[in-house]
Parts: C-alpha cells; sequence; structure tokens
C-alpha cells in the first residue's frame, strides 16, 4: 500500500516537474523570437521541411476524406431533398472541424515526430552541448526557427487540407451524383460565413500548430539521450500532441460556436 | 577571489571543488591549476567523472560548491550572455566529435566564424581550408560527417574547435576507440597546435602512454579526490601504490580486482541451493 501510494507521489511529482520544464522551454522559445524575425531564412529553410514535406499526405488525405464526406453526406441529405446543401455541409465540416484537427493530427505524426528525433538526435550526439560550447545558443538557433516553422505551416497546411477536401466533395457530389454544380457553389458561399466559420478554423489550427510544435520540440530537447529514449520521446510526441488537439478542440469548439 | 585568479600563468583554477550527481559525490574538494601555454591531463579511471570537470570549466554544469576560475572570471557566478563571451575563448573537442550532421565539413567548420563575426564569405573560405589544412584535411571539405571515419571527424572537430582562435582547447577522450596511426595523428596535433598557437591545451583521458608522451602536467583522480598530480617522468617514478597501479596499468593494487564479496570458499560450500 505504502509503495503504491510512494509510487503514485513520484510519478505526480515527476509529472509536475516535467509540466514546469516544459513551460520554462516554452518562455525561453519565445524569447529567442526576436532573434528569429532577425534571421528569416532560417525560419524558411524549417517551412520547408516541416511543411512543403508534409504536403502529399496533407493532400492525399484531404481529398479522400472530402470525397468520403461528399459520399456519405449525399446519402443523408438525399433522404429529406436537400441534396442542394451538400456544399455547405461538407465545407463547414471542413473548415470549422475536420481542417484543422486532422492536418493537426497528420502534422504531429508526420513533422512532429521528426522534429522530435532530429532534436533528440542532435542532443544524443552531444551537438547540442557542442553549440552550446561554441557560444551558440540552441534554444535561439535549432528551436526557436522550427517552433516558429511549425506555427506558421499548420494553418497554412489546414487551410490546404480543407481547399483540397472540399474539392473532392465537389468531385463526388457533382461529378458522380449528380448535384446541381450552380446549388453547390452558391449555397457554400451564402451558408460559409469568413469570421464565424473560416477564421475560427484558423484561430483553431494556429492554437494546434503552437501545441504540437511545442510538445514536438520539447520532447525531443528533454530526450534522455539514448536510442531508446529517443525512441521514447518519438511515440510520446504523437501521442501527448494528438491527445492535447483533440482535447483543446472541443474546448475550442464550445467557445466558439455555441452561438452558431 | 583568490591570490590566483589574477595569475598571468594560470589560466584556469579550481580550488575547493564539490560536486554530487544526487546521492553521488563526484568530486570531494578538488584543487587544480591549468597553466597558460601547456598541455595539462586530467586522468583516472572511468566514472570519475573527468568529462564532467571539462563541463565544469565550460560553464555547463555549476558546482555544489568551490570554485572555478578561467582567465580571471569566475565561471560558476556568469550570467549566460557572459558565459558565452567567454566560451567564444575556449574550444572544445567532443569524444564523439559532435560534428553537425546536416552539414558538410566545411560548412561545420566555418559554422562558428558565421554566428560569431560578419567576415565576408571568401574570407571564412580562406580561414576554414586554413583550419583544415592544420588538421590534414583540407582536401575533405566537401565531404559530410557520415563519409568521415571517427578519427577524421575528431579532426574536423578539432579544426571547428580552434576556428576562432581561442585561448584554450578541451579534449574529451580524444584516443578512444582510435587505430594506432590515428592515435599518433592525434597526438601530434594536440602537441602542434598547442605550441604553434600558443594556447592552453586541457586533456581528460584514461590512455596512459599517450598522454605522457605530450602532456606536461598530468592529475590523477579517483573517488573524487586528486590522488596524485606532476610531470608525467615524476607520476611514472611515484611510490603511491594508487599511481603505480595506474600509471602501469596493474591489475590489482589499492583499487582491486574483485568486487567487494564474501569469502570465496564459504560462499561456494554454504550458498548451494541458494537463490
Amino acid at each position: 500500500m505504502l509503495n503504491w501510494l510512494q509510487r503514485l507521489g513520484r510519478g505526480a511529482l515527476d509529472n509536475f516537474a516535467g509540466l514546469g520544464r516544459a513551460s520554462l522551454f516554452l518562455g525561453h522559445t519565445l524569447s529567442g523570437l526576436p532573434s528569429v524575425l532577425a534571421h528569416p531564412r532560417r525560419v524558411i529553410a524549417q517551412l520547408h521541411s516541416i511543411g512543403v514535406l508534409s504536403l502529399v499526405i496533407i493532400l492525399v488525405a484531404g481529398l479522400a476524406v472530402g470525397m468520403v464526406l461528399g459520399l456519405q453526406m449525399y446519402n443523408t441529405l438525399v433522404d429529406f431533398g436537400a441534396e442542394a446543401s451538400l456544399g455547405p455541409a461538407i465545407a463547414l465540416t471542413l473548415v470549422r472541424e475536420l481542417g484543422p484537427v486532422v492536418a493537426a493530427l497528420l502534422f504531429a505524426g508526420r513533422a512532429g515526430s521528426a522534429l522530435t528525433a532530429e532534436i533528440g538526435l542532435m542532443k544524443a550526439s552531444e551537438q547540442l552541448s557542442g553549440m552550446e560550447m561554441m557560444a551558440v545558443d540552441p534554444m535561439l538557433r535549432i528551436v526557436a526557427p522550427r517552433f516558429i516553422a511549425g506555427v506558421l505551416a499548420l494553418p497554412l497546411l489546414s487551410a490546404i487540407f480543407s481547399a483540397v477536401g472540399v474539392l473532392g466533395g465537389y468531385f463526388v457530389g457533382v461529378g458522380l451524383l449528380g448535384v446541381d454544380d450552380g446549388a453547390f457553389w452558391s449555397q457554400m458561399q451564402s451558408r460559409v460565413d469568413f469570421y464565424d466559420d473560416v477564421l475560427n478554423g484558423v484561430i483553431k489550427s494556429v492554437v494546434f500548430g503552437i501545441i504540437v510544435s511545442w510538445v514536438a520540440l520539447f520532447q525531443g530537447y528533454d530526450t534522455v539521450p539514448t536510442t531508446e529514449g529517443v525512441s521514447r520521446s518519438t511515440t510520446r510526441t504523437v501521442v501527448y500532441a494528438s491527445l492535447a488537439v483533440l482535447g483543446l478542440d472541443f474546448i475550442l469548439t464550445a467557445l466558439m460556436f455555441r452561438d452558431v | 577571489m583568490s591570490e590566483m585568479t589574477g595569475s598571468s600563468e594560470t589560466l584556469v583554477q579550481v580550488r575547493g571543488l564539490k560536486f554530487s550527481y544526487g546521492r553521488r559525490v563526484i568530486f570531494d574538494g578538488v584543487d587544480m591549476d591549468f597553466l597558460r601555454g601547456k598541455v595539462t591531463t586530467i586522468m583516472g579511471p572511468s566514472g570519475t567523472g573527468k568529462t564532467t570537470m571539462l563541463r565544469m570549466i565550460g560553464g555547463q554544469l555549476r558546482p555544489d560548491s568551490g570554485q572555478v576560475h578561467v582567465d580571471g572570471q569566475s565561471v560558476p557566478e556568469l550570467s549566460r550572455r557572459q558565459l558565452f563571451e567567454l566560451r567564444k575563448k575556449m574550444g572544445m573537442m567532443f569524444q564523439t566529435g559532435a560534428l553537425f550532421t546536416s552539414m558538410s565539413v566545411f560548412d561545420n567548420v566555418a559554422f562558428p566564424v558565421r554566428e560569431h563575426t560578419n567576415l565576408p564569405e571568401q574570407l571564412i573560405r580562406d580561414l576554414v581550408l586554413m583550419k583544415l589544412e592544420a588538421v590534414g584535411l583540407r582536401g575533405a571539405h566537401k565531404l559530410m560527417p557520415a563519409e568521415l571515419s571517427g578519427g577524421m571527424a575528431r579532426r574536423v572537430a578539432l579544426a571547428r574547435a580552434i576556428a576562432l582562435d581561442p585561448l584554450m582547447i578541451m579534449y574529451d577522450e580524444p584516443f578512444t576507440g582510435q587505430d594506432p596511426i590515428t592515435v599518433g595523428v592525434i597526438m601530434q596535433l594536440i602537441r602542434k597546435i598547442n605550441d604553434t598557437l600558443g594556447l592552453t591545451s586541457i586533456i581528460v583521458s584514461h590512455d596512459v602512454a599517450e598522454v605522457s608522451a605530450i602532456s606536461d602536467y598530468i592529475y590523477l583522480i579517483s573517488n573524487g579526490k586528486v590522488i596524485g598530480h606532476g610531470a608525467p617522468s615524476q607520476l611514472a617514478a611515484s611510490g603511491s601504490g594508487w599511481v603505480t597501479q595506474f600509471m602501469h596499468g596493474q591489475p590489482d593494487g589499492p583499487v582491486p580486482f574483485h568486487y567487494p564479496a564474501p569469502d570465496y570458499a564459504t560462499d561456494l560450500l554454504d550458498g548451494a541451493g541458494h537463490e
């Protein structure tokens, strides 16, 4: 009984200590933003490896999700003779929810895990220590540009995901199932609000970008510098970031769309 | 402040250093002096805190108590900004080389120069090629770290460590795992670079023959204390049992061959079926 309590207490203390380290890490990263802005090329290089190299999976997943949405929603709407509402139904689902959330989950799996492994291996091979001994702060040189790139990349990837998803839905709904072309686009235009729907979706993806980048970079920086440690940190990144995205999505949705 | 901090003779001074990892005592009152222009080596068995000492001098770890002065500055008391300024005067060669795997040999050596100066790229090129020439790897400047042997990686790390013309350079186990030719090359480079560039070198190693050949002074540490120090010839002739055992690689002595255990015969006879 005492052992069990001891383990519980130690686990809780370890978690609080980790949370403290993660908060300090975020503070240190944010303090490096002015230095990052002075070297925009470093961010651009990271935008390529984090954002551009995630494009394929985002495009394929967006198209697939949009096509499935088109198929499923048509089957429901046609029963009520409301298939003309297919356009707004697909667009709202993607822009408000699936775009930011699925893109963030894919981003955590594709770019987040890569970030953790990269930073973790740099730590394990003493590259971060070496940089410190060369009087170069790895938080400013390595972490901060990747953080900014992650926060910028995810909203763009989410937007691309939603756009491609709408095209997928259009292809299935209009191209294959015979929904009226004009009704599809005009209803979408009249029912999707820029501020309530599009902007809220963008805000969600910015928040998810911050969370996923923070978790991924911290897990890499805080890793136990061994092969097994890096492997565990990479797994933790995907699990923690995905759960955080799903949990935050519920909170943000409750705050943003309660009156819509 | 100690009376030695302003000494022009001593570049690095350690006084009364105490440090523990949790309950494990690493240093229990260590004093050391590293003289300018000399090659000084810290030796001792694995796990005695030799690398930890380098990290203390470089300010990556803070002692529990005691003083570490480098070029007159108290390292543990420096702010992060001051520490980074001081580190520009230090070079360090890590055991693994710690080269940036995403950069070529050239870019690795150019890295500290690009970070800390605004020199034009043509000048950086000349500077980098000169440093690589000094370690015999000018011809390898386009290679990636993955294409280098272990010895070549350490020589590139050495070129990078001297890129900013530091006051001192620290070597963490420079000979470990290298073939005899590479060991010879690194030994020669350490001594030559120290003397021609007027550096101060601190080596951490347990390779007795190699460091005895190139060091001006050696500190032997064990169980958190300095148990012997002097010129290599003095240590080789030392009457201390521990120093003799270490310097001559004797398997048994003050450091016993056997891990502490109950009596052998009793253990064999009485322990039947036990565990």
